[in-house]
């Protein structure tokens, strides 16, 4: 656990960095610094680890006053991933991933071990890359052994300085995904850093927003979506922010039961009565297991197809429980029927998403004019 | 000098053993200097060193060995031979290792001195573990200067009696012996080359080989 408590810190040459800092970081937790550039965020990270000193305030870990730890001891409790990812190019990866541990005193054998290990967390071939020197490795490996450096001797907390600044787009996703992942497993309390909203929403619990050094809110992410506390971080979070809320929300999150269904075996007749009902224009085929088939549509069942299987239209769009919305939104334009199934791994149906249960769910009716 | 083929081995093991000397003492204290004044806060007294250390390298060689010779002197210590030649050939190789050790250590990429401590190393941990392992093709590039420059030098050392390859020339040109001019003169020129040579793969040998392997791709 980390907390921050009326922290400032005020440059040599009179730059106020960071104004009457506090907040805490509960333990386990994935706590974001956003803001623009020179807003503070860089500097409140630093001054955890004491790269930065403070000019006033406390920062504790576990409790403890930061400053009344050997400096070096402290830091080597805490991980830390750099910007610049700052790979020794001197030093092979194991010898990168080890640094911790070696200046803990680690038996050689166990750092090996160690660093073999975290290559694997981090989804390297631990045989192939433990031996090589960073600059064989491409930008998006090295970004990798720097997530695993910091991982090095197990230490609870982190402190990652836009640790996936440096890639690719298309990488930095994959790279968010599986440290998303990693985490999910190993329960860090962790400091991010970033200047990326859409970073930031995706991997924090938590949003420390901060402008001009101080703290402007510090939220969950689908608060600060929905309830920007001040103008500024309405226009942060971007115009868009109802459409980047759809991130946070999964399939599971939203979907309704089906109004209808039919099983497969069911006679014409029957279901043809089922539908008509009902006010539905489709129903959803389940067969004897619960496992989704396909649309049944009213129009199909006039002309006396044999069975119901002869009227099946298949399902092109098909969402998992913990798809996010934004994705569901695009199979919604590509199915028949403008609703989405959501299904378990084995196909068997657990709810319908469609168009009215994502708006409900976003904005409901009393908030639409304000959008 | 061809009826004493004994002599010309014996000058150019002087010449070489002055050279090994000087330049062994020019970079123990050439590297603790540039490390010391690489050091946080010290940019001024940098500024001065290396200052200094290039006035050094303007004054003659002989200019050197005389106020050498004087001070010796008066400390009552040999004042010709070799000590004087070896100090002041150590004096020489100072500046381009020290400023080479400075430079190199000033200029690892920030990002290394900012991993390093955000992991928790100790300045020495940093020195000698970072910064030190990145400089060392550098410093050695700077060991090189000095000593195809102090090859040179030393010849001139003869003059004051430390022997060495200087030997030949000087006595060539008392007696008008072109020949005796010409093989001390080729043989320096030879050692340097030699030296030069050898000193660029120590410079290869001594780089980190994941460096290397940066700067090949």
């Amino acid at each position: 656990m980390i907390r921050l408590e009326q922290v400032c810190k005020v440059f040599a040459d009179g730059t106020e960095a960071v104004k009457d800092l506090s907040l805490e970081i509960a333990e386990g937790e994935f706590c974001v610094f956003l803001g623009p550039s020179g807003c503070g965020k860089t500097t409140s990270l630093k001054m955890i680890n004491r790269l930065i000193p403070l000019t006033s305030g406390t920062i504790y870990i576990q409790g403890e006053d930061t400053r009344t730890r050997n400096v070096n001891q402290l830091r080597r409790d805490i991980g830390y991933a750099i910007q610049n990812i700052g790979l020794f190019p001197h030093l092979t990866v194991r010898q990168n991933i080890a640094t911790v541990p070696r200046l803990l005193g680690w038996p050689k054998t166990r750092q090996k071990q160690r660093a073999m290990e975290l290559l694997e967390v981090v989804g390297m071939d631990a045989a192939t890359y433990v031996d090589r020197y960073p600059s064989e490795l491409s930008g998006g490996q090295q970004q990798r052994v720097g997530v695993a450096r910091c991982l090095g001797a197990d230490p609870p907390i982190l402190l990652m300085d836009e640790p996936f600044g440096a890639i690719d787009p298309i990488t930095r996703s994959k790279l968010q995904d599986e440290f998303l992942k990693i985490q999910e497993h190993l329960k860090k309390t962790i400091a991010f850093v970033t200047h990326d909203i859409n970073e930031a929403i995706k991997m924090g619990d938590t949003i420390a927003l901060m402008k001009s050094g101080e703290l402007v809110q510090y939220a969950p992410p689908a608060t600060l979506l929905s309830e920007p506390k001040t103008r500024f971080v309405r226009d942060f979070v971007g115009a868009d922010r109802v459409l980047k809320g759809l991130r946070l929300l999964r399939a599971r999150d939203v979907m309704i039961d089906p109004e209808l269904t039919l099983p497969l075996n069911m006679g014409v007749s029957a279901a043809r009565q089922a539908l008509a009902a009902s006010s539905e224009q489709w129903a959803l085929a389940l067969d004897t297991e619960g496992r989704f088939r396909g649309w049944i549509e009213a129009e199909d069942l006039v002309d006396a197809p044999e069975t119901l299987d002869d009227a099946l239209t298949p399902a092109v769009a098909t969402a998992g429980p913990s798809t996010p919305i934004n994705e569901v939104l695009s199979l919604m334009l590509a199915s028949t029927t403008g609703s989405v199934p959501v299904l378990d791994d084995h196909d068997r149906l657990l709810g319908l998403v469609s168009f009215d249960t994502i708006r409900d769910v976003l904005a409901p009716p009393t908030d639409r004019g304000a959008l | 000098m061809i009826d004493h083929p004994d002599k010309i081995l014996e000058w150019t093991l002087q010449h070489v053993q002055i050279i090994l000397l000087a330049n062994a003492l020019a970079i123990v204290f050439g590297v603790s200097i540039g490390v010391w004044i690489s050091g946080k806060g010290r940019e001024h007294i940098a500024d001065t060193v290396i200052y200094l250390a290039s006035v050094l390298m303007t004054v003659p060689s002989l200019a050197m060995f005389g106020l050498l010779m004087g001070l010796l002197y008066s400390m009552n210590l040999p004042s010709v031979g070799l000590l004087p030649v070896v100090i002041a050939l150590t004096l020489y190789g100072l500046l381009p290792i020290i400023r080479n050790t400075y430079t190199a250590i000033r200029e690892v990429d920030p990002a290394m001195i900012e991993a390093g401590l955000g992991m928790g190393m100790s300045g020495f941990q940093l020195l000698t573990k970072i910064k030190l392992p990145l400089a060392v093709p550098v410093i050695m590039a700077g060991l090189r200067q000095a000593m195809v420059m102090n090859i040179g030098i030393a010849a001139i050392g003869s003059y004051i009696g430390a022997g060495g390859l200087g030997q030949p020339i000087f006595r060539g040109l008392s007696n008008y012996r072109k020949d005796l001019v010409l093989v001390g003169a080729i043989l320096v020129s030879v050692l340097a080359v030699i030296v030069d040579f050898l000193m660029a793969g120590v410079e290869r040998w001594t780089t980190p080989k994941g460096v290397r392997l940066g700067r090949n791709r």
